[in-house]
């Protein structure tokens, strides 16, 4: 097994004006591949803030990411960008799916960004897996929230990522369909054997990943699940 | 698994992939796309017209030169030749053949209708024009006149005074048949022929009209057919010292070419100036849609962002969107504008002295189709920069302000480029560096001012802002400086587009109110000139007989400048830093001389007292300021002016402000008494009838008993110089047209481009529950404030452009007429509000949330 994600003493301050307001601190972990993790905590806790540190799209104020071996922060936003590309994929609460594409061109992009060619197969493909072959020249406006995320796990899916972030993958959806969504992320995740963080209020949902850690104004307070591994791990040599 | 890390030394653009993206991502927004690049095409339509125009005319020029002469040289001067001239015209005259002809302003008399009118007389010897023709009607009219006392006669004139073909028409003593309509003369435009129409007779019968008097004024010129063999170019340079020593003037068909090539070039440059302002207003429209329409992609570029492309492709599919923009706008340009060129040659039909055919021109499509790319690129780089530095956070958190960083050192290179190119562009349209700099300063201090004007009001209204005003009343007033305003836009565009419309319409209101000021009362509005010393007293007896005031009656004597405080031509030719144009020496001065002041004249410095000139060395004048400030003298200075051969030194001991817009005889050289007497010389008299029946009559009696004087009805030249102010303000209202429209186009674009912000906050407020009357109220509210201001600001700035263009560029009397600024005014004020509130009419009609599903 090996580390895909290591978060070392992180920190990160908001600066307006001369009020320094501290989000995030001493925040450490690491997940191993095929990992599942969800981050819960109260609203303003920080888990947005930290989501965004690990995957890259934010810098900190201190400590560190290393993301699959990358250390992030030393990284330029085009690298980040980059790295992002390779090995990461993306659920968020409100969809995100680009509303001039269609379903499929949806799925095709961080195909098509990292430059493959003939993808259209592999994202039918995917649009299959997640029930939406027949949707597949649709607009975002003309699909259902329920029908946006699950093309939206087609694409998190389709650049065969090492690491999947979701930002409150069912917060916009009713109970039901939020459900099926879920069930649909937990079987892409373990057919792809992917490394899951998962942001969620939802407790019911948390308790489907191995590993729940909680924050409270900007703290871990609790990391249940996790295996004995809690020690200060290796890639803090280098 | 794979460990191999990212590269980032080489990202990989993928340049297809981005083309797509780029295409694919425009779906949503072709509409809108649409309406931004409509902003630039009719400037560029302006700017292809207008050079396309300028291709045919200077193919046309070049097609029919010769017979815009009518020969391969032609030779003149406007005094007789003396022995020496007269040698250089026998010369010339054993290398081909000659035609003599004499032109003369001078009184014709239409037998039929007893009527009689001042023409220019052109009395005509030899086989002129070797090229080309005089066009008649009927056709051998222009040989057949010359066989006997026959004449042709301007066919509007002919018209104008019913004469038919056969008719008798008087000139000075003698009377001619008409043999023939004239329709078009070698080289003359409608214009001026519509100025000084033409009557030709033969010239064996000149010197029995009784028209060359001592002091007449009349032209000598002298055409050539040369043998093959002579280079009619190598000749006149060969010549051109000696032409130039004794007063003679010359025409080639290269020297005219060149001269019409730039009289039109400056034309044309002009008008191109007015499309690329056109051009610039519809710039700042797309430079603002296309701020606008990034901050909408926002999403989409965080979303790209997020699944890991790089800033740069982020970028460039936008710049890619923006080019095709550019691209089609430039191509729908080129096609419109080679459409409109198509029309104008007959716009310009009056100015022209040839017929131009319009055709297609290349070069000015393909600039066109590259200046679309060029200026929206230019013009939407800012914003479109701002795209490398779009967090992909925006995909979790939507609140930061993401397109705002001031400090990304490309912004200045933009600006530079930006500056760079209105420089570089009005250079290449104006033809000097120092106008460009004029130019682009011009556009720059009024973007300044409207700038900081948008930045104060923003400020003024959150600083004092009413609270206890009323809810509308807030709503709308917050509207102008809360996050996403729109305030900095809409007073930038529409206010650079009412200053420019303001200014075309002050400028051609300030022209057109030069002319009308005429035959105000106790003006005079009857000129008679040409008339002899010895005619002198019985001229004013006959005046007085008919019962007319005698006004003015000046003598009035043709000099020359030689020396001014001892530089001569050849020094002022050499040495450009005097700043004293050679056309000072080269002219000819029409002075008078007199003891007095007349009304009009006020002393500036020095005096005029002596009046009369008592054999001191130097002859005292009086120069009027504004001469006096061209030539560079002052009070005491020295100068020498030639009297048809006579040198007579003088010295500057008068400066007089002289009101030139009264109706009167003007003179900008004042000689004391006793000094020009004996030179040649022709009286001006000028007197007022109360009638066309009593002026016609009087100027019947003047011709029937002196031939040789002229007599001109100031409506005449009033009439005459209105047609052809208003042939010019035609040409210019056609150009500013591109302008009006570009304006309401930004004014529609910008409007619209502010309802995507504004449709969500009044779908809000309407879901909050304001009503309808409310909604409208504040958006009514923000965009009169809006209109007024930038409106007001533009008519402003109108005023001034106007000012200093009738003060330093058409060197004339500023005229103020503020009515067209009122109504420009109203009209944008009006308009800002509909267009607004048409807008958000969509948002009033229609349930909440169907709005929200579609603005989203
Ligand atoms: N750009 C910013 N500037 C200042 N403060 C910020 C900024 N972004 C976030 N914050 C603050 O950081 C804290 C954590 O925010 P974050 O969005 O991470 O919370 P969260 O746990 O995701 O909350 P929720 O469950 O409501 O989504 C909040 O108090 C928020 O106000
Ligand atoms: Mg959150």
């Amino acid at each position: 097994m090996s580390t895909i994600l290591e978060i070392n003493n992180l920190k990160k301050t908001y600066n307006s004006g001369d009020r320094h307001l501290t989000v995030l601190e001493g925040i450490n972990f690491t997940l191993q591949a095929g990992d599942t993790c969800s981050i819960v905590g109260p609203s303003g806790s920080g888990k947005t803030t930290l989501l965004g540190l690990c995957a890259g799209l934010d810098r900190a104020s201190s400590g560190s990411v290393i993301l699959n071996g990358v250390r992030l922060d030393n990284l330029s936003e085009d690298a980040r960008a980059q790295v992002r590309n390779q090995y990461v994929g993306f659920i968020f609460q409100n969809f995100q799916l680009i509303p001039t594409l269609t379903a499929l061109e949806n799925v095709m992009v961080p195909l098509e960004l990292r430059g493959e060619r003939n993808v259209q197969r592999e994202a039918m493909d995917l649009l299959a897996r997640v029930g939406l072959a027949e949707r597949h020249d649709h607009y975002p406006t003309q699909l259902s929230g329920g029908e946006q995320q699950r093309v939206s796990l087609a694409r998190a899916f389709s650049n065969r990522p090492t690491i999947l972030f979701a930002d409150e993958p069912t917060g916009n959806l009713d109970e039901e369909t939020g459900e099926k969504v879920e069930k649909l992320l937990f079987d892409l995740n373990r057919e792809a054997g992917t490394t899951l963080v998962l942001v969620t209020h939802d407790l019911e949902l948390a308790e489907k990943t191995q590993r729940i850690i909680r924050i409270k104004g900007g703290h871990v307070v609790s990391d249940t699940g996790a295996p004995e591994r809690v020690q200060q791990p290796e890639g803090s040599n280098f | 698994m794979s460990n191999n890390k990212p590269n980032p030394d080489k990202p990989r653009l993928n340049i297809p992939w981005l083309l797509k993206m780029a295409w694919r991502d425009t779906r949503r927004s072709r509409g809108r796309l649409l309406l931004f690049l409509s902003s630039i095409v009719l400037g560029i339509a302006a700017l292809v017209a207008i050079n396309s125009f300028r291709d045919s005319l200077q193919l046309a020029i070049d097609e029919k030169a010769r017979s815009l002469i009518g020969a391969d040289l032609v030779m003149g001067m406007n005094k007789e030749p003396d022995s020496l001239s007269l040698a250089i015209i026998d010369s010339v005259s054993t290398l081909g053949e000659r035609s003599d002809e004499n032109r003369m302003m001078s009184m014709v008399y239409f037998v039929k209708s007893n009527d009689t009118r001042l023409v220019q007389v052109r009395a005509l010897e030899g086989g002129f024009p070797y090229f080309g023709a005089i066009e008649t009607n009927p056709v051998e009219a222009s040989l057949s006149f010359r066989e006997g006392k026959r004449a042709l006669v301007d066919y509007n004139l002919m018209l104008q005074y019913e004469a038919q073909i056969g008719d008798s028409i008087r000139v000075g003593a003698v009377t001619f048949a008409i043999e023939g309509a004239l329709h078009r003369i070698p080289g003359q435009t409608a214009m001026t022929a519509a100025v000084a129409p033409v009557v030709y007779i033969p010239r064996q019968y000149l010197p029995e009209t009784g028209l060359i008097q001592r002091g007449s004024r009349v032209s000598f010129y002298y055409y050539y057919d040369l043998n093959e063999s002579v280079q009619p170019d190598t000749l006149a340079n060969k010549l051109d010292p000696r032409f130039e020593e004794y007063g003679m003037f010359y025409d080639t068909v290269e020297t005219r070419k060149a001269s019409m090539g730039r009289s039109y070039d400056e034309l044309a440059r002009f008008l191109a100036l007015v499309g690329f302002v056109a051009l610039l207003l519809g710039c700042v429209g797309v430079a603002s849609a296309v701020h606008v329409y990034m901050r909408d992609k926002l999403a989409t570029i965080g979303i790209l962002r997020c699944l890991g492309m790089s800033g740069k492709q982020a970028f460039l599919v936008y710049l890619f969107q923006v080019m095709g923009m550019g691209l089609i706008g430039g191509i729908a340009g080129a096609a419109l504008g080679s459409v409109v060129q198509l029309i104008l040659p007959e716009l310009f039909k009056t100015f022209l002295p040839v017929s131009v055919d319009a055709y297609f021109s290349v070069t000015a499509a393909t600039q066109g189709v590259l200046l679309g790319v060029i200026v929206s690129v230019l013009f939407a780089l800012l914003p479109l920069l701002s795209i490398r530095q779009v967090s992909p956070l925006i995909t979790l958190r939507a609140t930061v302000e993401h397109l705002t960083n001031q400090k990304d050192p490309l912004r200045w290179a933009v600006y530079g480029l930006l500056l760079g190119f209105i420089v570089v562009f009005s250079r290449w349209q104006l033809g000097t560096w120092w106008q460009a700099l004029y130019f682009t300063g011009g556009v720059i201090a009024a973007f300044l001012v409207l700038a900081l004007l948008a930045k104060g009001l923003s400020w003024t209204v959150k600083r004092f802002f009413p609270a206890h005003w009323g809810y509308v009343w807030r709503q709308g007033l917050a509207n102008l400086y809360r996050p996403n305003n729109q305030t900095l836009l809409l007073m930038v565009s529409i206010g650079l587009g009412t200053a420019l419309i303001g200014t075309l319409f002050m400028v051609q209101r300030t022209l057109l109110s030069e002319v009308s000021l005429s035959g105000t009362e106790n003006q005079p509005n009857l000129v008679l000139f040409d008339i002899q010393n010895s005619q002198r007293e019985q001229v004013a007896d006959l005046t007085k007989a008919e019962g007319l005031p005698i006004l003015y009656f000046d003598p009035i004597v043709t000099v020359r400048l030689e020396q001014i405080n001892n530089l001569t031509l050849a020094d002022v030719r050499k040495d450009t830093t005097l700043e004293i144009r050679p056309r000072n020496f080269t002219r000819e001065y029409r002075v008078t001389y007199r003891d007095h002041l007349s009304d009009s004249e006020k002393t500036e410095a020095g005096e005029w007292s002596e009046g009369q000139y008592k054999g001191a060395d130097r002859v005292p004048v009086s120069l009027e300021e504004g001469y006096a400030e061209r030539i560079k003298v002052k009070v005491g200075d020295s100068l020498v002016y030639n009297v048809q051969g006579a040198t007579i030194p003088a010295r500057v001991a008068h400066l007089r402000r002289v009101d030139w817009n009264r109706v009167q005889t003007n003179f900008q050289v004042l000689f004391p008494e006793g000094v020009l007497e004996e030179a040649p010389q022709f009286h001006v008299l000028m007197t007022r009838s109360d009638n066309e029946q009593q002026a016609a009559q009087f100027q019947r009696r003047m011709v029937e008993t002196f031939p040789n004087v002229s007599a001109i009805g100031l409506d005449l030249i009033l009439r005459t110089l209105e047609e052809v102010v208003s042939q010019i303000s035609f040409v210019i209202q056609f150009m500013a047209l591109f302008s009006i429209f570009t304006g309401l186009l930004v004014l529609v674009g910008s409007v619209n481009v502010s309802k995507f912000q504004r449709v969500q906050e009044s779908v809000l407020l309407r879901t909050l529950g304001s009503n309808k009357k409310q909604i409208l109220g504040i958006t009514l509210m923000e965009y009169l404030m809006l209109g007024i201001l930038a409106a007001a600001v533009g008519c402003v700035i109108a005023f001034g452009a106007a000012w200093a263009l009738a003060v330093f560029s058409f060197e004339m009397e500023f005229v103020p007429v503020l009515w067209p600024l009122l109504i420009i005014f109203v009209l944008v004020t009006l308009l800002t509000v509909v267009v607004g509130l048409l807008n958000s009419r969509g948002v009033l009609n229609r349930p909440p949330l169907e709005v929200l599903r579609r603005e989203a």
